[in-house]
């Protein structure tokens, strides 16, 4: 299967890094193939729409749902290169703005990947924006309103983004604590689509089209899933997402019988309780005969 | 089953001089059960059966007694195994030689019985020593050592052995003879009540102790279950068929929930619990697909054809939902043979039907009748559309009767067999009636009942563990919460004025207390200091070609106490004593105590709460309310805390663990609860010191699971003998109680370092 996050993390530290004054090769960054997306709404329009005024664009849903996959698939549509960061705890402002590196004359600058996507008018993504530490998140805000550019302080200068840059940002309201949340102030410089898992028989088509298994099993793999999600909140905090799905399907795929696929693939993962382990194996049992 | 011929009299004679009786009754049946006995016994069994006989012939309880082991032996022993006819004739042997004469003649009737359920000679061995051991331990004794009057219960248990062995597995009868002999060994009466299954716990314990799988044990799983696959939300109310014997209730469902039964053993190769879900599933499916018919112009029989009819309907609309169910619905789905039911003699009513819905669940059926094989193909027909309706396949369930009608349908003696599927509920939910009924009171009109005033707030009701059984006993303990009454504020400020000396120096502490640890942060690119380590790190990273790490610095933060304390205090009678050397009861020396920790506690800025408990017997324990953590150390608190009385026992589990809810509730860190007492746990209606001392460590042994620190302290200077065994290593006993005051908030500075 190809990876759903197939579009490689920006590493913090290139080893080739790029000089400001050196011309960016962009094709790196550009999606070759075209990934398998399936509209649930007209969601493809209204992106198109927000990418045309190039208004920064949040996609919330749970894990798993396809919210990384439709970015990758509009910056594919697109044809704009597309900058992936993976946000985390112990990422600082310099991790997406750059910084000055010891050189043995001296020092020299090195941009970030949010400095380099706004230099060459790239679709810079973070993922799971919230594991950053607001304080880190408050550099995106001159991008993401009429400024539209990117102080460099350090370097003294003020990088202008590129006409075709926009910033997107992932982010899953479900699990996060009280602590984890985006302030006021950053959540309202984006406009905002919501995903959900598909309904079933989208998620039926997904599953198929993307492991090449029978839709019939496809479908069953799916009702699980929809037992599994009714238990949210009652000793689960996510339901089974389309991603684990298809892994299940790609477990099947390899001539695991679906059983078996599944309790690997889609209870055991996520669960420790024995009485949701016990529910869930017996909706395996009473799905397939 | 062909009668074997009469035994010579040149064998019988020999066998009859063996057996030494002499009853006249005796020549009767000796023939008859000699030529069982030789069937199934061998030479040296039928020596130990005659000599078994002779043995309890000599009881001299007369000749019922020998008549009952002469008929029921020799099967016993054919199938357990021969050293059972010792076995019970000695047993009888023993029992006729204590005052217990009058169960001899129950026990061995239980025999019979007993080895069809235990089914090894084992088991039953250890069931006769059971019932020895009861005996011994029920017959009383006059002066201690003549045992003189008879079990007042072991008749009557042995009564109702074979009711117990349907129910209990050897284990469990142990544990539930265990447990009325533990409480009521020394009460006749209520021995009796217990052992002829009269009383509530008795049948509370006996449900408890069921082999197959409880309701109680797997409540969640069946709620996730309904949930998970069907998106149903139901209260189950669980109905026990261990009692009714008449009439066997059936599992239904209304407004108020789904009446399911309390256990279900394996059977079949299907598991309890998926006999249950078996269950649910079939609920569910009428309550996603079923609708409502008008029951008053349907005969009964049509009725129950349409309840059928229905029950196929959902049923295959829940198989094309989850097919895997199909197994488990094949395997608890009776299998009516075809010809099972004569119509010329019996209704077969039910029989059909039940045959109808084995078909239709069941492909290869195999039965061949043209009427039947007609219905199921138009069932399959009427539901290949789509889901059909009700009303539709009542209009087929009608049709089918009007087709298969017998004359003898309406004969009293109806074929049963073979035709009750035991998931399936009755039905009622179906059916609307026009008319309510013809009684009088149905047109009365019914009045709301007044809802009765609520005052205080209804008992909580938590588990006590006996340490005997090593199992809690449910709901044992009924805890009532109020608010402490209010006295005048005044007395606690003046308390703390009487030891404002003592404030000063806790002030001390606690300023040095306050939060102010310093915590450091490194790996900070911009931090107030450098960080040596990590500076030099990437000094030889960049020295040696690689990128530097830039985050050298290091920052300092403060870290806050996140405490919450619980204060629970024991508020019983022993307080009101004055301790030697005292001027002041222990009481006035906790309230000044507990004020002055109050104000420290204040001072430090942690979640704080208060608590007291006294206790009546189990069914009365008392806690009262004096400060919880969102009230501030105000006048109101003062004023309960200047209220302070103390009376009755000390039943300190039960408040441990209502204390424990709402400190769980908390989302400090660290979770304190500090217990103040004066003695060791004791209630009045608790003859066994160990109990509540056991009952306390376990609560305190919950408690800890639940992250909660539990710590006493304590005022009794004899604590040692039983503080360790309640709270290991966590208690300070303070034996100069009149420094209590000074005592306490240091403890509680000492704990939270």
């Amino acid at each position: 299967m190809r990876a759903v996050k197939r579009q490689a993390t920006h590493p913090p530290h290139p080893p080739h890094p790029p000089r400001a004054t050196m011309s960016i090769d962009t094709e790196q960054y550009k999606v070759s193939q075209e990934p398998f997306y399936q509209p649930l709404d007209n969601e493809i329009a209204l992106y198109e729409a927000a990418y045309r005024r190039r208004l920064p664009v949040m996609v919330k849903g749970p894990t798993g749902c396809g919210k990384s996959r439709f970015v990758e698939f509009m910056a594919w549509r697109l044809g704009k290169p597309l900058i992936t960061v993976a946000c985390n705890e112990d990422m600082t402002a310099s991790d997406l703005v750059g910084r000055y590196l010891l050189d043995a004359t001296g020092t020299r600058w090195l941009d970030g990947p949010l400095t380099v996507a706004a230099r060459i008018g790239a679709i810079c993504y973070l993922d799971e924006i919230v594991e950053a530490r607001q304080d880190t998140t408050v550099v995106i805000h001159p991008l993401t309103d009429h400024r539209r550019c990117l102080p460099l302080d350090k370097k003294g200068e003020v990088v202008t983004a590129h006409p075709d840059f926009q910033l997107v940002i992932s982010y899953n309201p479900g699990y996060q604590s009280l602590m984890k949340d985006l302030k006021q102030s950053t959540k309202q410089r984006f406009s905002a689509l919501v995903f959900d898992y598909p309904p079933a028989d989208l998620e039926t088509r997904i599953v198929a089209t993307e492991t090449g298994i029978a839709p019939e099993l496809a479908a069953a793999l799916v009702k699980i899933a929809a037992a599994a999600r009714n238990l949210k909140g009652h000793g689960l905090d996510e339901g089974i997402s389309t991603r684990l799905l298809v892994y299940a399907a790609n477990l099947m795929d390899e001539g695991i019988a679906p059983r078996e696929a599944s309790r690997m693939a889609l209870v055991d993962p996520i669960t420790d309780d024995e009485d949701i382990r016990s529910t869930l194996h017996h909706a395996i049992d009473a799905v397939f005969p | 089953m062909p009668v074997p011929a009469p035994l010579p009299p040149e064998i019988l004679a020999p066998l009859r001089q063996q057996l030494r009786c002499n009853f006249p009754q005796l020549d009767q049946v000796f023939p008859d059960c000699m030529t069982e006995a030789r069937i199934l016994l061998s030479e040296t069994g039928i020596r130990d059966y005659l000599e078994g006989a002779s043995l309890i012939c000599r009881i001299g309880r007369g000749f019922e007694p020998v008549l009952v082991y002469l008929e029921e032996m020799p099967r016993v022993a054919a199938d357990l195994g021969e050293e059972t006819l010792a076995l019970v004739s000695q047993t009888v042997w023993k029992l006729s030689r204590s005052p217990n004469g009058k169960a001899i003649l129950p026990f061995l009737q239980s025999i019979a019985e007993a080895a069809r359920r235990l089914a090894s000679a084992e088991l039953l061995t250890r069931y006769t020593a059971m019932i020895l051991d009861f005996m011994e331990r029920t017959t009383g004794s006059i002066h201690g050592f003549h045992t003189t009057i008879p079990s007042p219960s072991l008749p009557d248990l042995l009564e109702r052995i074979p009711y117990l062995l349907s129910q209990l597995t050897c284990h469990g009868l142990r544990n539930w003879l265990d447990y009325g002999l533990r409480h009521y060994a020394d009460h006749p009466d209520r021995q009796r009540d217990y052992f002829s299954l009269q009383s509530a716990d008795s049948r509370a314990v006996l449900q408890r102790e069921r082999h197959g799988v409880l309701f109680v044990d797997h409540e969640r799983q069946l709620d996730l279950y309904l949930r998970a696959l069907w998106q149903e939300r139901q209260t189950f109310v669980p109905y026990s068929d261990a009692f009714d014997e008449p009439r066997k209730p059936l599992p239904y469902f209304d407004a108020l929930g789904v009446r399911i039964p309390d256990c279900y053993d394996d059977r079949d190769g299907v598991a309890g619990i998926d006999r249950y879900r078996a269950l649910l599933a079939h609920v569910a499916a009428h309550l996603r697909w079923s609708g409502s018919l008008v029951a008053d112009n349907l005969s009964p029989f049509q009725r129950i054809a349409v309840e059928t009819f229905e029950d196929c309907r959902v049923e295959s609309l829940a198989l094309r939902e989850y097919p895997g169910l199909r197994r488990i619905l094949l395997a608890l789905h009776p299998t009516p043979a075809e010809d099972a039911c004569d119509p010329e003699r019996e209704s077969c009513i039910r029989h059909r039907l039940a045959m109808f819905s084995r078909a239709v669940l069941d492909p290869d059926h195999g039965y061949r009748d043209p009427n039947l094989l007609d219905f199921v193909a138009r069932f399959h027909a009427e539901l290949a559309e789509g889901s059909s309706s009700t009303q539709a396949i009542a209009d087929l369930a009608i049709s089918y009767i009007a087709r298969t009608r017998r004359q003898q349908d309406l004969a009293p003696n109806v074929h049963f067999t073979d035709t009750e599927v035991d998931y399936r509920d009755d039905n009622r939910h179906l059916w609307r009636y026009i008319e309510q009924g013809d009684e009088e009171e149905a047109f009365e009109e019914r009045k709301p009942r007044q809802a009765d005033d609520v005052e205080t707030l209804p008992p909580r009701h938590y588990p006590e563990w006996d340490y005997q059984s090593k199992t809690y006993r449910p709901d044992w303990v009924s805890l009532y919460e109020g608010l402490h009454p209010s006295g005048d504020p005044a007395h606690i400020d003046a308390l703390l004025d009487k030891h404002r000396m003592l404030a000063k120096r806790l002030k001390q502490i606690l300023d040095l207390l306050k939060p102010q640890q310093y915590v450091r942060l490194r790996y900070q690119e911009e931090g107030s200091e450098l960080d040596l380590d990590v500076a030099i790190r990437s000094l030889i990273d960049f020295r040696g070609g690689a990128t530097p790490d830039p985050r050298i610095n290091m920052s300092h933060r403060h870290d806050g106490r996140d405490i919450a304390v619980m204060l629970l205090l024991d508020l019983s009678q022993s307080l009101n004593q004055i301790p030697d050397g005292c001027s002041q009861t222990i009481l006035e020396l906790s309230q000044e105590a507990v004020a002055l920790l109050g104000w420290a506690i204040d001072h430090l800025g942690d979640e704080f709460a208060i608590a007291g408990f006294s206790s009546n017997t189990r069914h009365e324990v008392r806690y009262q309310h004096i400060k919880g953590y969102g009230e501030g150390w105000d006048d109101q608190v003062k004023g309960r805390l200047a209220a302070m009385e103390a009376g009755y026992s000390t039943r300190m589990g039960a408040a441990l663990r209502h204390a424990a809810h709402y400190l769980e509730a908390r989302q400090a860190d660290k979770k304190l609860l500090l217990i103040l007492t004066d003695g060791q746990p004791h209630d009045i209606d608790v003859d066994d010191e160990r109990l509540l001392i056991e009952d306390t460590h376990k609560a305190v042994q919950e408690l800890d699971q639940q992250g909660i620190y539990t710590y006493c302290i304590n005022l009794d200077s004899h604590a040692d003998e039983y503080v360790r065994d309640c709270f290991g290593n966590r208690f300070t006993v303070i034996d100069r109680v009149e420094r209590l005051p000074e005592k306490l908030p240091q403890l509680f500075m000492a704990l939270t370092k």
